[in-house]
This record gives C-alpha cells, structure tokens and sequence, in this order.
C-alpha cells in the first residue's frame, strides 16, 4: 500500500548511499570496528596462492600476447581480491557463470595451467576445441560456465541455472560476475528482475573496476554506483571494498546463506580497479592517467592481503619468493608444451553444433575434404589432418 | 480418436510433456493462471504447480536469458514467447547464446533441452507487430532447430519431438490456424520427425513447397490447379532447420517444375534457400524457372492485409504460369 501525500515531493534516490563494506585497511591490519570472518589458514593460504598464481599467470601470458605467441588476453589484475574472495565463500560445486576476466576464480578451484594454457592456444586438448578466442575457459568439472563474449548475457541465465538448482533441492546456488559496464545493458534489468521476482538463488556479483574498455564510471551511470539499483528490485545488497579480501570473503559467505537459505538474489558492488588494460588490444594511456593508476597500485589486494597473512604467521618473505619462482617456471613450462600441441582435429569445424551432424553440415565437409586434397599447401593444418605430409601435399599439389 | 483444434494440440503436448518429466517447465508472459493469451497452457499450472507453470515479466531477453541457464542446468524449459513479432529482443539470447552454446563450450555445456514456442504469421487482423514470421532470421543461425506445424496432430507429434530434441528448438505455431484448423488427434504420446519433409500429395506436372499457415492456402490453389487439370505434388517442409532438401528434389527431379510459397518477404525469405539449392541439384530438370510467392518487401499492412498475403490466387497464377513457361 503507497502512502498518499499532497505535496509533490520528487525524490532522486540521493537519500540512499550505500556505504562500503571493509575489514582490512590498507597495512594488512584488521579496521578496530571490524571482525575478521573465521577464515582458517589453509583456506587463507589458498586463497592467497592462487591470487598470486593469477597474478603471475596474467604476466606472463601478456607478455606472451606481445611476443606474437598468444592472439590476445585479459587480465584479472587489481580484481584477484574481489574474484577469488568471492569464488572462497562458494561451495565448490555452486555454479559460477562470469564475465570474461575471472580466471581468479578457476584458479582458486583448481584449474590447472595446462587447462589454461590448452585453451589459450587453441590446441587439440582445449575443451572448447579451439573455437573462441583466448581466456573463454570452462569447466565444467568445476562447475565454471564456459565464457561467451557477448556482454551481459550470463546475467539472466545464471537467474535460470538458479532457478534449476532451486528446482532440485540440492542446496545450491549461482553466483555471476560482470562488469559496472555489463550493468548498463537490458539483460542485468531483466536478469535482476526475474530473479527477484521468481526468487531464485543466485548471486549477482559487480565487479566495479571504475571502465568499461575506455569509458569511465562518470560517463556510465549518474546514480550512486549499481548498489542502488538493488532497491528498484527490492534486492538484498551490499557493497564491498573489492581490494579487501576478506571482506569481499565474508559479504558473499552472507549473500549465499541468504541465497540458498531463503532463496533470495543478492547484489554485491565490490568497488575496485581494473590495474591493466580491458585486453591485450586497449592502450588505457589513451584515456586515464598513470598518477591514477599509481594510487591504485598502493591499494594492491594482494600487497594487502599478503600483509595480513604476515601478520597472522601464516606467509613469510621466504615463501613469497619460492612460490613466485615456481609459479613463474611453471607457467613457462606449461605454456611451451601447449604451444607445440596440435590443433585441434579437422572435423570439430563441424560437430556441436547440432548434438548429432545433420546431412547438409557432412555434405559441406566432405565438399571441404575434398577440397583441401586439391590445395594442401594452402590449408596446412587440413592437410596434416588428412594425413596428406609433405611429400604428399606436393605430389597432391601437382596433380 | 479426439478432434483438437491446434491449441488444444498443443496443451495436449505440453501437458504429456510436463507429466512425463518434471524436468520441463513452461513460462512466458501470461502462460500461468491466465493460460496464455491463446490458452495454450489453459490449466498447466493448476495441475503442476506455479514453480513449473508461471508467468514471467514482460522481458523476453530475460525469458529466454533465464531458459538457457535452466537448460543449461539440464531443465527441460519450453518458453513462450507472445508473439513472434516479439522475438527480437531476445534475438541475441537466441543467436549469440543459444544457439553456440554446445559449440563453443566444445560440449561441455548445451542448452538441448530448450524449446522456445511462439504465435506466428498474418490472417488476424494483427497489422505489422501482430503478422510478422521471422523464421528465416533464425535458418540463417547455425545450432537452432527450426519448425512449423501445418494442423493439429502435426503440431503435437513436432512439438513433443522438439521438447525432447538435444538440441534447442523455436517451434513457430501459425496463430491463424490455432482455432481454424481443427482434427483428428491421438490422445496418446507420438513424435513426428524433425528434419523430414512430408509429402501430403502426389503429382506429376509441378511441386508446391511451403510450411505452416501456407499449408492451407497451398491446398485451396491445388484444387484450382486440379480443376484446371494439372497434377501438383504438395510438400510440406515442417522442418526448416534443418530442412529436406533430398524429398524437395527428389520430387523437382519428377516435376520438373517447383512453387515455393511463404508469408514473410521475399528479399532474404527462406524461399530463397530453397530455389538456390534446388536449382543447384535439379539444373537440368527443370522445365521453368522456380517461383516465389510471398509476402512483399513491405512492413505487414493492416487495412490492405489480402492483397499484401500470398493467397491460393497468387500461388495458383504462380503455377500457371510455370507450366505455360
């Protein structure tokens, strides 16, 4: 029931501000209000590997992309906190539907670097059998949505995977990352509507990273943020500093008990900073500064978290550069090995598509075959498919 | 054996469907206690409950959105839309998403389970947002079934094969017909297959192609052609995507002649397809160039809606003139 009033008193939503939900300051101490949620060493440490696993992958594989060896790539760097202090408060078999540079969270569920690698060079072990671009990883051994490129889109089918876990009974959820740039498109309204609506067990996780490619927040949105839009919906929300681990750790460990208790969505705007270009393919020199990005460097979650840990015990500088060393020879020896892999075999050009080959697809491939044995020097991974080598190719060549 | 009208086909179907695995779920604008603005899904959620029948927002790309999570989920979600005319905002669920997901997640991921239903086509005094048939904007996208029921036991046989199919399905229903068309149909569960054409009668002088609504209009301009003495063969493509190209040419081969007959426009229709791939097979058989009769390159009119529609007129002076060819 509205309550009637005879005066007409416009109201813009500047009554509500969202305030930002931290536990851990910037030297690695606990804030004197907060609490530190019950997060034991072995998951602390864990969580702490793979943020400095992501870190180090994302290094070396933007390196790579500008030696030539990777087509493109995308880093997680400056989100680490925010994805994997997310991906922590999960159970491990919860679905996570994401964006595109949440490598974090696969990280944190144990992807392992020769999982990555496959993908990001399309070789014949990559689970998506070479067919999208680098970083769209999927697992789902480990309940991780393969990535599509399309902006948005997993926002309204996480609401519908988690009305099917709903259906189930099985306890639970789905959280989906996206971008504040992703929030601006049709399909985070719908996804937050149909969810509240349908009450559904799902977590809508905003990275909020300050740009969308180029644009930054100021040019996105005129409201506070994404938190507010949570009251339209009459959503739980809450924001969170997304550099803090911990509390991005403890704002999601809540947002999933009220998810998968009361079968309610959950907003959560952790406010944080995309440190590197959108993609390999962006120059963030052309639209921000680097006294900007060097107050950001300050607030690096993994400086911070690692902070905390030396406080604690539980980390010491002895482990920090043993572990950086190894992670470091790790990535490069996985990323050699999956380079030299094939690609994969020709006739994934034509399956999964449909869930069997239909005729028109096996004519279009066997005209393609046919083809290729006509020209094998200029389709050469076709040609070695067919087991046409060199000489043959040559001999095929002149026929 | 039961007389339906196509609605109540198609709640026959989903009403099997639903019984038999509680893995489907309908929903869609107006689908739960209301039964569809149709009535498509008249009684659905009185008798399996408002988790599995229920009305959604106004949001068809959250519609669709939502039933790629849940089939992806492995539900088994058979989504309305109102109207086809309605279709495109959730185009990009549909094109981008539904459609590659099995592809490019190499497997480990599909949304099979999905059918998306929707009331297509002209005849109801709709104008251009009530008319439109969209079908050859989803043929063009590789990893959709597409389907179009002519009559009653054509819509539940397809329609159960679509709900059960591993791959997603748009099941086009032509809404002229959905009280009009009225026959025999089995109570029991069957399934028709998708990807046949079907053959509804022989002839040796010419072959009528098309699916749908234009069943009915094909089968008025046979009985001009009849009575004017030639001999048409009639197809029924009920599949689009994929379609029967082998029954198409196979019969070309015979007639040497072909009519192919849609609602939508000409430019781009799938019309179009057809005359290409059976020109490229039937070259030398045929005795005359392959017609079209369609919609026109306009909007769908409202006041001027019978002399825009490819009615048996049309289709009729189309056959005359390719047997005078």
């Amino acid at each position: 029931m509205t309550q009637a009033t005879y005066k007409p008193a416009f109201m813009t939503g500047d009554e509500f501000s969202i305030p930002t939900f931290s536990v851990l300051n910037h030297d690695g101490a606990i804030y004197p209000d907060a609490q530190s949620p019950d997060l034991p060493r072995d998951k602390a440490r864990h969580i702490y590997h793979a943020m400095l696993a992501t870190r180090i992958l994302d290094e070396r594989m933007m390196a790579a992309q500008r030696q030539g060896r990777l087509s493109f790539y995308m880093q997680c760097t400056g989100e680490e906190a925010s994805v994997i202090g997310a991906t922590a408060a999960l159970d491990d078999a919860d679905m996570i539907m994401a964006q595109y540079r949440e490598q974090g969270a696969l990280m944190y569920r144990g992807f392992s670097f020769d999982e990555f690698m496959n993908q990001l060079f399309g070789n014949q072990l990559d689970y998506g059998k070479g067919r999208q671009m680098p970083v769209h990883y999927g697992s789902r051994k480990l309940h991780y949505m393969t990535i599509s490129s399309p902006l948005a889109t997993q926002i309204p089918q996480a609401a519908g995977y988690a009305y099917g876990q709903k259906l189930a009974g099985e306890g639970h959820c789905t959280l989906t990352f996206f971008g504040e740039g992703a929030a601006s498109e049709g399909d985070f309204h719908a996804a937050l509507n149909m969810a509240s609506v349908h009450e559904v067990p799902v977590i809508f996780f905003c990275r909020n990273n300050g740009y969308a490619i180029s644009t930054p927040a100021v040019e996105q949105f005129a409201a506070d943020g994404i938190a507010p839009r949570a009251f339209g919906y009459r959503m739980h929300v809450i924001r969170v500093d997304g550099n803090d681990v911990l509390a991005v750790y403890e704002a999601t460990r809540r947002a999933r008990e009220i998810a998968v208790k009361d079968n309610k969505p959950v907003l959560i705007e952790a406010m944080t900073y995309r440190l590197a270009a959108h993609s390999s393919s962006d120059d963030p020199s052309g639209y921000r500064s680097k006294d900007e990005e060097e107050i950001w460097r300050l607030k690096d979650p993994i400086l911070r978290m690692r902070k905390w840990l030396e406080q604690q015990n539980w980390w010491s500088e002895e482990e920090e550069t043993d572990t950086q060393e190894s992670l470091r020879r790790e990535v490069l020896d996985t990323m050699k090995r999956a380079e030299k892999r094939p690609s994969p075999e020709l006739d994934t050009l034509i399956t999964d598509v449909y869930a069997e080959v239909t005729p028109a697809l096996q004519r279009q491939y066997d005209a393609l075959k046919a083809h290729i044995r006509c020209y094998p020097d200029a389709y050469p991974k076709g040609a070695q498919a067919l087991g046409l080598d060199g000489d043959q190719q040559h001999k095929t060549g002149e026929q | 054996m039961p007389t339906m009208n196509m609605l109540q086909a198609i709640n026959n179907a989903l009403d099997i469907a639903m019984a038999e695995d509680d893995k489907v779920l309908c929903f869609g604008e107006d689908v739960g206690v209301f039964g569809g603005v149709f009535r498509a899904t008249s009684h659905l959620q009185e008798k399996y409950g408002r988790a599995r029948c229920f009305n959604t927002p106004l949001v068809e790309q959250g519609i669709i959105g939502f039933a790629n999570g849940l089939a992806a989920q492995g539900s088994v979600p058979v989504a309305e839309i109102q109207f086809a005319d309605y279709i495109f905002p959730a185009f990009d669920q549909i094109v981008n998403e539904t459609a590659k997901y099995r592809y490019r997640s190499g497997d480990l991921f599909n949304v099979g389970g999905l059918t998306i239903r929707t009331p297509y086509g002209g005849g109801i005094h709709g104008g251009l947002y009530h008319s439109q048939s969209p079908e050859a904007y989803f043929t063009h996208t590789p990893g959709l079934k597409v389907v179009v029921p002519r009559d009653p036991y054509q819509a539940k046989g397809l329609l159960l094969a679509a709900i059960r199919d591993p791959d997603p399905v748009i099941f086009f229903e032509p809404k002229r017909l959905y009280r009009a068309s009225v026959g025999e149909v089995p109570e029991e569960d069957y399934q028709l297959p998708i990807g046949e054409a079907e053959i509804i009668k022989q002839g040796s002088d010419i072959t009528l192609v098309g699916w749908g609504a234009q069943m009915e209009v094909i089968g008025k301009a046979v009985e001009l052609a009849e009575e004017a003495g030639i001999a048409c063969e009639v197809i029924d493509l009920r599949s689009l995507l994929p379609w029967d190209v082998e029954t198409v040419a196979d019969s070309v081969f015979k007639t040497g002649r072909l009519v192919v007959t849609h609602e939508a426009p000409l430019t781009g229709g799938f019309a179009g397809e057809i005359a290409a791939a059976i020109q490229e097979r039937c070259f030398l058989y045929l005795e005359s160039p392959i017609a079209r009769v369609t919609g026109m390159d306009t909007p769908f009119p409202l006041a001027l809606e019978k002399e825009y529609f490819p009615d048996h007129l049309k289709i009729f002076a189309a056959i005359q003139h390719s047997v005078n060819f």
